[in-house]
C-alpha cells in the first residue's frame, strides 16, 4: 500500500536504516541535555517566570492593569487567544487531514506539530482564563449541574461554543498525540538503561508489545482519531470566528469569517511549524528527516492559505463598499486609514505580500528565507487579529465612544507568559520525547529508498563496513555498541 | 423457645397478655411516641434517635455554613427604635440647598437616619429641577476631610466653651475700644441669618456685613440702580420669551439661577408632532467668547472677543432703537454675524423679547436695560419688583474690605462660608494681611485657604445637618431642616453668633420665631403651629405676591454708558485675550472637594479633573499648540501653567480658563486639581471682571493629557445616531430630519425593523421605557450625578478617565457639526470653527433584541418580563463580550475594585464616605460588568407600594433618577403598556413624528426613544435628508 511516486525525492535522506532512525531520534531523549537546550530552556523559564509575575499581578489587581477601556473591551487578550488557537491548527491538519490524504511526508513533522498544537491550545486557553474579570468563576461557563436552581449556560453565546470547541479540540489532540507516541515510548523503554527511565517510559507505553495485532489496532485507532480530528480542524477556528461573526459590531459581523479564519489558522500554524522544525532539525541534526522537500511543501501550503487569506481581505473590503452600510464601510475605511493604519498595513504586508514570494522556487527552498518569512507570517497573523478586534471596536457605532487602545507592560507581560509556557513545554517535549514519529518514519523509509544508497551512514554503515555485505537492515545489537 | 415448656416472660403484662402489651410487643421501646407525635423536631415535643442524628447533621452543617459566611461588620440593631424610622423604608424631608447664593428647593431621602439622595422639591416654586452641584452636595455631607470640631490655631482639641469664652472676651475688648468688626460672606439668602447678623450688630454696633460673590453680577445690580433706582437682580421669566438674545450670559449654565432659567426656557422649546400640537419655538441668539453650555444650545451663536462684548451690546441697542424709535447712541462700528437678524427678531417679538448679558460692567448692563426697555420686556419677561436674591454680592464693598484689612483697620473678622483668599482676585493680598486682624474667626467646615489663616475656626455643619431658611426670590420663603444629627462636633454659625451676642436662643427656635414675626404675617393661614408644620413639610411658603413689575421705566443715562463702553471696548483687537468662565459642574470651586463633581464631565468640553487653557482650533494652529501642550498664560506678570484644550466655537484670538480649580486646602479630591484662575481676574471701576485683557501664552514644553470622557467631537454624519432638523421643515413635516432605514426584499422595500430573527418579548404587565427629548435636553449633566448618587457609581479618578474607563451609567454625548462634505470621512472628524452642538443623553437602551444578552456565556444579562435588560452582577464572570457587542457602548466594566482601595481614594475608601451608599443598590465587585438598570430598585419599590395598597401602579408612582433630576423634564419615564401614562401619550403623538430609536437599522429595538432635535434656524441652513436604502 505504501506507494510513493518515483519522481519524488525520497522523504528521508541519508540512506537511513530502521536502526538509524531509532538511533538518530532516541539519541536526544537518552542523552544528557545539550548546552543549547539548557540555554534555551533557561531563557524559556526566565520568560515564563516574568510572565507569571505579570499574570499574578493581573489576577491580583484586576484587569485594569491592561490597557483596555470602556470601548475596547478586548485587545491583546483575545488577539493572543485567537493567534495561539490558530497556530495550533497546523498540528491537527498535518496529523489528521494529511494522514487521511496519505501524505507520507507528514511523518517527519507530525509529532512535533501535534505537540505544538497541544501547547498552543494551552497557551490559548490561558488567555480564556486571563481575560475574565473573575477567572475564579470560569467553571460557570461549563454546563455543570449546580445548586443555583435552573441556572445553566447560555447556549446562544459563541463563547460557550468556544468552550466546547477548544476543550474538545484539546482532548482529541492530546489523545491523538499520545496514541501516536506509544510505539515510540515502547522503543525508548526497550532501550532504556536506567530503571527510572524504563519505569516511566514503560508506564506511558502502556505495555506495548509490538505484535501485529497491536500494530493493527494502532493503525485503526490512528485512522479513527484522524477522522475525529478532521472536522475539528475546520470547526474550531470556525467557532472562534463566530465570537466575532455573530456580533453586531461593524468589522466583526461578517459571514466570510469561518473560512477566512480557518485558512488564516493553517497559514500561521504552518509558519510556526516551520519556525520550530527549522531550529529542531539543525539542533538535533535531523536534516535527513526534515528535508528541503518538507520545507518546500510546507511553504506551498503557506502560500496557498496566505492567498486564501488575502482574497478574504479583499472580499471584505469589496463587501464593505458594496453593501452600502455606512458603519461597515467606515470600519474598513478606518482600518486602512485610521489611527491604526500601521497595524492594518503590517497585516497586509506580512500576510498577503510575503507568502507570494514563495512562488520563487529558490526562495521557498531557502532555509533562512523560509525561517524569516515564517516569523513575518506569524507577526502578520497576530496583527490580523489585532486589526479585527481593536480597530473594529475602537470606532464602532457611536462616535462619542470612540477611544484608543494602547498596551501596558501587563498586556505585554501576559503575552510573554504564553510564550514562556509554550516554549518551556516544547523544550521539555523535545528533550524527553521523540520529536519525530519513529514508527511512522520507519514505515516510509522502505518505500522511499528502495535500495541502499551508495553513500550510507549511521549504524548501518558501521555494520556494512564490518561485514562488507549489502545487508540492508542489520539487527540492532546494543551490547556491541 | 417457642416449643419449650418453660416460658420466660418479661413482665407481668406479658404473662397477663395485656391488650396494650400485645400491641406494642413488636416495638423496641414500648412507650415510643407515634410518628405524628414527634413530627415537629424543633418545638421540643421530643426526639428519637434518628432525629438526634438529623439535629446533629443539621448542627454540623449550620456551624460550618455559619463559619463560611462573610463576617458581618458593625451591624448594630436599634436598642430603641427612633419614632417614624423603619429599617428599609425611606423617609423624605423637604429642605433647601443654599450654597453661596445658589438655591434649590429639595427633597432629601434618608434611609436608617442617613441622607442618601437629593431630589427636586417639585412644589411649584419655579425652581424646577436641580443642578449637578445640588445632587452632589449630598456627598459633601460625608466629606471625610472636614473639621471634627472647633479649632484654635493648630489646636483641634479645644472645646466650644473655651472658644466661646475667648472670642467673647476679645469681642468685648474690641467693642469697648470701638474697633471695626466685619462679617464676610457670600450671598446670604436666609432672612433669619441676616436677622441674626442684625442682632449681632445691635450688640456690637461697629459690625458691618459684607457680601461678595466669586462670580459676581454686582454690575447688573448697580445698573438696575442706575436705570431704575432699584439695586436688585430682577426676576427673569424665560418661559414667556419668543426671542432671547444673550450676550455672554450663560443663563443655562452659571448665570444667576441657571436651572430655573433652563426649566422655564425649555417650555418655549418644547414642540409636538401631533396635528394640533405646539409647533412654535423661541429663538435664541448667543454672542459670547467661550462655547458655553447656553451658547451650545443657541440657534444662532456668534463668537466674540471679550473686548468686543460691550460694543455688541451698543450696536444691538442702535439696531433695536432704529426700529423702535429709540434714540441712537455713539458706538464704534462692529461687524458681528447675526446681530441684524437678532435685532429684527427682538423687535418682532416685542413684549416677548429678552436681552440678558453676563458682562459684570454697569455701563454695559445699563445699555442692556435700555434695550429691554425699548423692547417692553419690563413687566413681561423681566420683573424688577420681584427681585431674585441669589446674587447679592457687592464687589465695591468687598474691595473696600480688602483695603481695610490691609490697612489694619479691622479688629475682628468673621468669615461665613466664604473663601476670599482662594476665590477673590485679591486673595493673596488678603492672605498677607489677615494676620493683622486681631480676632479672626471662620465658620467654614474645613481649614481651607482662608480659614487656615484665621485664629479660630468654628466649623458650621453641612446644610443637611442644619436649620435655616432662605428667600431666593421675593415672596418665596423656604426652610432648611436637618436630616441627620450632627456628624461632627460642629455648630451652626448663626448659633455661634447668637451666643456671642449674648442671646439665649438656639437657631432652630430663632428661625421659628423669625418666621412667626416676618413670614407668618404675610398671609399665613391657620394657627402658627400648623403654619410652621405645613411650611416645614412643604419646605416652602409662597407669600401671596402683589408685585407685577409693570411700569418700570428705564431712566438710565444710556449716552454716558455708551461713552463708557466706547472707552473700555474695542471693535478690533489683535492680541490674545483672556476670558475666565465658570464651569457648569465645578461652579466657583467652593464644592471642589467633591469627587462626583470633579469627575462630572463639563457639558461642552467633556473634560473633568482639570481646568485648561481653551483656545480655538484656528488659534491653536496659528500658535502651533496641540491639545495637552502645557502653556504658560501670563497676564501682567501673574502667570499660570495649564494644558491646552482645543475648543471649537471659542472666539479666535482668545484663551479661556475656568474658575473653581486649583484649590490648595480643600481636601484630597480637590487639592492640586487644575490651577486657580481667580488671581487673573481684575476689577473694572471696582467691578469684578472676568475679561482682564490681553495675555501672552507660551509653550513650556511639558505635556499634560486632558481627561475627557468623549474624545471624538463630531457625529460623522451618522443620521441613525443623531436626527435633527430646523423648525421651518418640522412645521411642514413632523418627520423632517428623521432617518428611516428601508431594506429592499423580495416582497418589496420594507422597514429595517420588519425583518428579525427573533420572536420578540411579550410584556403582559408593564413595559418600562423612556423618551428623551433632544430639544429640551440642554446637556447640563444633572442626570449624570443624579444617577451616580442613586446607583452607587464609583469615582475612578483622572488617570482612569484618560484611560477611557469612567463608570457613569448615564452620559451625555455631545456632538459638534462639521463643515466637511458628507463623503469626506476624514474631514468629518473635524468640527466646524463655530459648530452647532447637540446633546444626546445615553444610557442602556434596554434593547428588545439585545446584542449583549445573546453573547453572555453565563446568562448574567437577561431580559425581564417588563422590558428591562437586567444585569446579574453575581453571575457575571467578566468576559466583557456584552460590552463589546453593545452598539451604544453603555456597559461599564469594573476594571479594579473601586471600594476600599487606596488607589481610588474617594468616597468609597472611607467609612464616612460610604454612608452615601444607597442600600437598595449593590456595590459592584471587581471584574463584573454594570450598566443602567433603569433604576430597577425604584420600579420594584413602586410596584411593592402599589401592591401593598392593593392597586395597580399609577403613572408617576415611579420615576427614574435621571428623569427626576432633569431640570427641563427632557426625559420621560413610564409604562408603555399603560395607555394613560405620559410616555404612552407622548409616543402616540410622536410615533409618526420625532420619535426615533437610535441605530434603528440594526434592529435591536430599544425601549428608549429619542425625539428629534429641532433648531429654530432658517430652513435654508438645513441639509437635504434623503431616506437611505440598503442594497
Amino acid at each position: 500500500m505504501h506507494v510513493t511516486s518515483p519522481v519524488r525525492e525520497p522523504l528521508v535522506q541519508g540512506g537511513k536504516t530502521y536502526a538509524d532512525v531509532t538511533e538518530d531520534i532516541c539519541r536526544h531523549v537518552e542523552g544528557a541535555p545539550t548546552k543549547e537546550w539548557k540555554i534555551a530552556f533557561g531563557i524559556s523559564l526566565l520568560v515564563l517566570g516574568y510572565g507569571s509575575y505579570c499574570l499574578a499581578w493581573t489576577w491580583w489587581e484586576g484587569l485594569g492593569v491592561w490597557g483596555l477601556n470602556k470601548t475596547v473591551g478586548w485587545a491583546w487578550d483575545i488577539t493572543n487567544f485567537v493567534w495561539w488557537v490558530g497556530i495550533g491548527h497546523a498540528g491537527t491538519l498535518i496529523s489528521a487531514i494529511l494522514l487521511l490524504f496519505r501524505q507520507k511526508w507528514r511523518t517527519s513533522i507530525n509529532r512535533a506539530a501535534e505537540a505544538m498544537t497541544i501547547f498552543a491550545v494551552l497557551a490559548a486557553a490561558s488567555f480564556i482564563l486571563m481575560h475574565m474579570g473573575r477567572p475564579w468563576m470560569a467553571y460557570w461557563a461549563l454546563p455543570l449541574p449546580n445548586a443555583f436552581g435552573s441556572l445553566w449556560v447560555n447556549f446562544n453565546s459563541p463563547l460557550v461554543w468556544d468552550v466546547f470547541a477548544i476543550s474538545t479540540y484539546f482532548s482529541v489532540s492530546l489523545v491523538f498525540w499520545y496514541i501516536g507516541l506509544i510505539p515510540d515510548l515502547a522503543t525508548i523503554r526497550d532501550r532504556a538503561t536506567s530503571k527510572v527511565s524504563r519505569l516511566m517510559y514503560g508506564l506511558f507505553a502502556m505495555g506495548w508489545d509490538g505484535s501485529a495485532k497491536t500494530w493493527s489496532r494502532y493503525e485503526y485507532i490512528s485512522l479513527i482519531l484522524a477522522g475525529l480530528s478532521t472536522p475539528l480542524v475546520l470547526s474550531v477556528h470556525t467557532i472562534v470566528s463566530m465570537d466575532f461573526a455573530t456580533s453586531v459590531i461593524p468589522g466583526w459581523h461578517t459571514t466570510i469569517f469561518p473560512p477566512y479564519f480557518v485558512a488564516g489558522a493553517i497559514f500561521s500554524g504552518f509558519a510556526m511549524v516551520q519556525n520550530l522544525m527549522l531550529i529542531t532539525r539543525v539542533v538535533y541534526r535531523l536534516e535527513d528527516y526534515i528535508t528541503l522537500e518538507h520545507i518546500e511543501t510546507m511553504n506551498k501550503v503557506i502560500t496557498l492559505t496566505g492567498s486564501v487569506v488575502g482574497v478574504a481581505y479583499i472580499t471584505e473590503f469589496f463587501i464593505a463598499w458594496y453593501s452600502g452600510v455606512e458603519y461597515e464601510y467606515y470600519a474598513f475605511f478606518n482600518r486602512m486609514t485610521g489611527p491604526y493604519w500601521w497595524a492594518y498595513w503590517a497585516m497586509m504586508t506580512c500576510n498577503v505580500i510575503s507568502p507570494q514570494l514563495f512562488w520563487s522556487r529558490k526562495l521557498r527552498r531557502s532555509i533562512t528565507f523560509t525561517f524569516f518569512i515564517s516569523v513575518i507570517v506569524n507577526i502578520g497573523m497576530w496583527f490580523e487579529r489585532f486589526v479585527i478586534i481593536v480597530t473594529s471596536l475602537h470606532r464602532d457605532y457611536l462616535p462619542s465612544s470612540w477611544a484608543m487602545f494602547s498596551p501596558t507592560m501587563y498586556d505585554i507581560g501576559d503575552y510573554l507568559f504564553s510564550f514562556g509556557l509554550f516554549f518551556t513545554l516544547f523544550l521539555l517535549f523535545s528533550k524527553y520525547l521523540p520529536v519525530i514519529n519513529m514508527a511512522e518514519v520507519k514505515a516510509v523509509i522502505r518505500s522511499t529508498s528502495a535500495e541502499l544508497p551508495k553513500k550510507i551512514a549511521g549504524v548501518a554503515k558501521v555494520r556494512h563496513d564490518l561485514n562488507n555485505v549489502g545487508q540492508r537492515v542489520p539487527s540492532y545489537d546494543k551490547d556491541k555498541e | 423457645m417457642k416449643n419449650s415448656d418453660k416460658r420466660y416472660w418479661r413482665g407481668l403484662e406479658e404473662l397477663r397478655n395485656d391488650e396494650k402489651f400485645v400491641k406494642n410487643a413488636g416495638s423496641e421501646f414500648a412507650d415510643a411516641p407515634t410518628d405524628t407525635q414527634y413530627e415537629s423536631l424543633v418545638d421540643g415535643t421530643g426526639s428519637n434517635r434518628r432525629d438526634f442524628l438529623k439535629v446533629l447533621g443539621f448542627g454540623m452543617a449550620a456551624v460550618s455554613l455559619a463559619a463560611c459566611e462573610t463576617p458581618v461588620k458593625k451591624a448594630i440593631p436599634y436598642v430603641n427604635k427612633p419614632a417614624g424610622e423603619f429599617p428599609t423604608l425611606a423617609n423624605w424631608y423637604a429642605s433647601s440647598y443654599t450654597e453661596g447664593g445658589d438655591f434649590a428647593s429639595i427633597l432629601v431621602k434618608t434611609r436608617e437616619g442617613r441622607p442618601i439622595k437629593i431630589e427636586p422639591n417639585d412644589i411649584g416654586t419655579g425652581f424646577t429641577g436641580i443642578g449637578a452641584r445640588v445632587h452632589a452636595s449630598l456627598l459633601g455631607l460625608y466629606d471625610n476631610e472636614k473639621l471634627r470640631g472647633p479649632k484654635k490655631g493648630d489646636d483641634t482639641k479645644v472645646s466650644w466653651e473655651s472658644v466661646d469664652k475667648e472670642i467673647m472676651a476679645q469681642l468685648g475688648q474690641i467693642a469697648a475700644k470701638g474697633g471695626a468688626i466685619r462679617i464676610l460672606s457670600n450671598t446670604i439668602l436666609s432672612p433669619s441669618t441676616k436677622s441674626v447678623i442684625a442682632d449681632f450688630t445691635a450688640k456690637y454696633p461697629t459690625t458691618q456685613h459684607v457680601m461678595y460673590d466669586a462670580n459676581s453680577v454686582s454690575g447688573l445690580i448697580k445698573a438696575n440702580e442706575l436705570s431704575f433706582g432699584k439695586a436688585v437682580v430682577p426676576s427673569y421669566d424665560f418661559s414667556k420669551v419668543k426671542t432671547v438674545v444673550s450676550i455672554a450670559a450663560d443663563f443655562q449654565g452659571s448665570w444667576i439661577a441657571p436651572e430655573m432659567f433652563a426649566g422655564q426656557f425649555a417650555e418655549t422649546r418644547r414642540v409636538s408632532s401631533s396635528k394640533d400640537g405646539k409647533k412654535d419655538m423661541s429663538r435664541h441668539y448667543q454672542f459670547e467668547t467661550t462655547l458655553s453650555l447656553t451658547g451650545s444650545n443657541a440657534d444662532y451663536r456668534t463668537a466674540v472677543k471679550p473686548s468686543q462684548l460691550g460694543l455688541v451690546v451698543s450696536a444691538l441697542y442702535n439696531k433695536v432703537a432704529a426700529k423702535t424709535g429709540g434714540k441712537s447712541i455713539s458706538s464704534a462700528n462692529i461687524d458681528v454675524a447675526h446681530l441684524d437678524k437678532a435685532a429684527n427678531d427682538l423687535v418682532a417679538a416685542k413684549g416677548q423679547a429678552l436681552v440678558v448679558c453676563g458682562v459684570n460692567d454697569p455701563s454695559v448692563q445699563v445699555v442692556v436695560n435700555a434695550i429691554n426697555g425699548l423692547l417692553g420686556s419690563y413687566g413681561s419677561t423681566i420683573n424688577l419688583d420681584a427681585p431674585s436674591y441669589t446674587r447679592q454680592g457687592n464687589d465695591v464693598a468687598m474691595n473696600q474690605l480688602v483695603d481695610e484689612v490691609k490697612g489694619g483697620k479691622v479688629d475682628a473678622l468673621f468669615v461665613m462660608g466664604a473663601n476670599p483668599v482662594y476665590d477673590h482676585p485679591r486673595g493673596a493680598e488678603l492672605a498677607a494681611a489677615l494676620p493683622k486682624v486681631g480676632l479672626s474667626v471662620s465658620f467654614n467646615d474645613r481649614a481651607d485657604e482662608t480659614s487656615s489663616l484665621m485664629k479660630f475656626i468654628c466649623p458650621a455643619p453641612h446644610y443637611l445637618e442644619s436649620w435655616n431658611d432662605a428667600l431666593p426670590k421675593a415672596g418665596l420663603y423656604t426652610l432648611t431642616q436637618p436630616t441627620i444629627s450632627l456628624v461632627f462636633n460642629t455648630r451652626q454659625a448663626q448659633t455661634s453668633l447668637l451666643k456671642w451676642a449674648g442671646a439665649k436662643d438656639d437657631y432652630h427656635e430663632y428661625v421659628k420665631a423669625n418666621w412667626r414675626k416676618n413670614v407668618y404675617t404675610q398671609g399665613g393661614k391657620g394657627d402658627y403651629e400648623s403654619f410652621w408644620v405645613k411650611s416645614l413639610h412643604d419646605g416652602v411658603y409662597m407669600a401671596p405676591s402683589t408685585a407685577t413689575g409693570a411700569g418700570s421705566t428705564f431712566a438710565g443715562d444710556v449716552d454716558a454708558a455708551a461713552a463708557a463702553i466706547g472707552k473700555t471696548y474695542k471693535a478690533t483687537a489683535s492680541g490674545l485675550e483672556l476670558a475666565l468662565y465658570e464651569n457648569v459642574g465645578m461652579g466657583n470651586g467652593s464644592a471642589a472637594n467633591n469627587p462626583w463633581l470633579q469627575e462630572l464631565p463639563e457639558p461642552v468640553t467633556k473634560a473633568c479633573w482639570d481646568n485648561f487653557a481653551m483656545i480655538s482650533q484656528f488659534t491653536a494652529s496659528e500658535l502651533g499648540f496641540a491639545q495637552g501642550d502645557v502653556v504658560k498664560v501670563d497676564f501682567k506678570g501673574k502667570a499660570i501653567e495649564l494644558p491646552v484644550m482645543v475648543q471649537p466655537g471659542q472666539a479666535n484670538g482668545t484663551v479661556a480658563i475656568a474658575i473653581g480649580y486649583g484649590r490648595e486646602k480643600a481636601g484630597k479630591s480637590a487639592d492640586g486639581v487644575g490651577k486657580n484662575a481667580y488671581p487673573l481676574a481684575t476689577f473694572n471701576n471696582g467691578f469684578l471682571s472676568f475679561a482682564p485683557g490681553e495675555v501672552t501664552v507660551a509653550k513650556t514644553g511639558d505635556f499634560r493629557e486632558v481627561a475627557q470622557t468623549q474624545t471624538h467631537g463630531t457625529v460623522m454624519n451618522r443620521k441613525s445616531v443623531l436626527q435633527e432638523t430646523v423648525l421651518g421643515q418640522f412645521q411642514k413635516d413632523p418627520l423632517a430630519g428623521r432617518f428611516i432605514p428601508k431594506i429592499p426584499t423580495s416582497d418589496g422595500v420594507v422597514d429595517a425593523t420588519n425583518l428579525s430573527l427573533w420572536n420578540g418579548h411579550e410584556y403582559k404587565n408593564h413595559s418600562w421605557g423612556m423618551v428623551v427629548d433632544l430639544n429640551t435636553c440642554y446637556g447640563c449633566g444633572s442626570c449624570v450625578i443624579g444617577c451616580q448618587s442613586e446607583n452607587n457609581i464609583p469615582v475612578v479618578g483622572r488617570q482612569e478617565i484618560i484611560n477611557s474607563r469612567e463608570m457613569h451609567w448615564m452620559r451625555i454625548d455631545r456632538y459638534y457639526s462639521s463643515d466637511a462634505d458628507v463623503e469626506d470621512l476624514r474631514g468629518l472628524e473635524i468640527a466646524s470653527e463655530n459648530p452647532e452642538v447637540t446633546f444626546q443623553p445615553m444610557m442602556c437602551q434596554h434593547c428588545n433584541n439585545a446584542p449583549c444578552e445573546t453573547v453572555c456565556p453565563v446568562l448574567a444579562t437577561t431580559h425581564s418580563s417588563e422590558g428591562l435588560n437586567q444585569m446579574t452582577y453575581n453571575r457575571c464572570v467578566g468576559t466583557r463580550y456584552c460590552a463589546n457587542n453593545c452598539p451604544y457602548k453603555v456597559r461599564r466594566f469594573n476594571w479594579f475594585k473601586y471600594f476600599d482601595n487606596d488607589n481610588f481614594d474617594y468616597n468609597f475608601n472611607n467609612d464616612l464616605g460610604k454612608m452615601v451608599i444607597n442600600p437598595e443598590v449593590t456595590v459592584r465587585s471587581r471584574g463584573v460588568i454594570e450598566k443602567c438598570s433603569m433604576c430597577v430598585q425604584r420600579i420594584q419599590e413602586g410596584k411593592l407600594t402599589a401592591k401593598r395598597e392593593r392597586r395597580t401602579v399609577k403613572d408617576g408612582d415611579i420615576n427614574v433618577a435621571c428623569a427626576s433630576a432633569c431640570p427641563t423634564n427632557a426625559i420621560t419615564f413610564g409604562d408603555m403598556n399603560d395607555s394613560e401614562s405620559r410616555i404612552s401619550k407622548l409616543l402616540a403623538e410622536e410615533i409618526e413624528g420625532r420619535a426615533f430609536h437610535m441605530l434603528e437599522e440594526i434592529n435591536v429595538r430599544p425601549q428608549v426613544s429619542y425625539l428629534t432635535k429641532v433648531r429654530n434656524k432658517d430652513a435654508k441652513a438645513a441639509k437635504e435628508v434623503a431616506p437611505k436604502e440598503h442594497a
